[in-house]
């Protein structure tokens, strides 16, 4: 699956997409697994209360089952408007 | 969605010229603030794809609530600097009553529930815009 970065976790990261292949069951699940890649996604994925979620580009939250699907973001609150 | 500036005039005339039997058409503006007079810019970012779909979902979701006959939202996104124009919403009903309250609730849903991302410049550094509680909590009135 894709997995996206935004904003100032596109930053911490250093790139904005990562191509993923994953077992993960959920969504904390595939957070879990980014999170033991390298340091910067342990800072980036430290706080999850600082970051929001969408699967397949719907808003969604981080107990979510990924089920099969192919687009998941990460981002901070959002500030449109 | 679009990087480039729009003119308001021309939008919210267009807006209105298109409606039939429509009695109220409300606009709302968004202009990017410089209130320490310190900004270089303020970046937009923003996932495309997501944006369209959170757009068209509220819009719709507006259009539900309320009797309002057609809805605009124009959202820039990009390298923006002080008073340049970053969003605007318009609504058209037959009353004002609906449309005032449909451009609210287009507002307070763009705020927090539409993939935009704000950082300011300075010559102090960068920083993302910090989202609000309040406008957190803007949303649990509707």
């Amino acid at each position: 699956m894709d997995v996206l970065y935004f904003a100032w976790v596109r930053e911490r990261i250093g790139h904005p997409k990562d191509r993923v292949e994953t077992r993960a069951a959920t969504v904390r699940d595939l957070v879990e697994e980014l999170r033991a890649r390298e340091d910067r996604y342990a800072a980036a994925f430290a706080d999850l209360s600082a970051l929001r979620v969408a699967v397949d580009q719907e808003l969604s939250d981080f107990d979510a089952p990924l089920g099969d699907a192919r687009e998941v973001a990460f981002f901070p609150p959002m500030t449109g408007g | 969605m679009q990087q480039e500036p729009f003119d308001l005039g021309t939008e919210a005339s267009a807006f209105a010229a298109r409606q039939a039997g429509m009695g109220a058409v409300v606009t709302f503006t968004g202009i990017v603030r410089d209130v320490e007079g310190a900004l270089d810019a303020m970046e937009i970012e923003h996932y495309p794809g997501m944006t369209e779909k959170a757009l068209a979902g509220i819009a719709e979701e507006a259009m539900r609530r309320w009797q309002v006959g057609d809805v605009l939202i124009l959202h820039r996104y990009g390298r923006l600097t002080a008073d340049d124009l970053i969003m605007m919403v318009a609504t058209a009903s037959r009353h004002r009553a609906d449309a005032f309250q449909a451009a609210e609730f287009l507002m307070d849903y763009l705020k927090s529930r539409a993939p935009f991302w704000k950082k300011e410049v300075t010559d102090a550094g960068e920083s993302w815009v910090a989202a609000r509680d309040e406008d957190e909590d803007a949303l649990s009135r509707w």
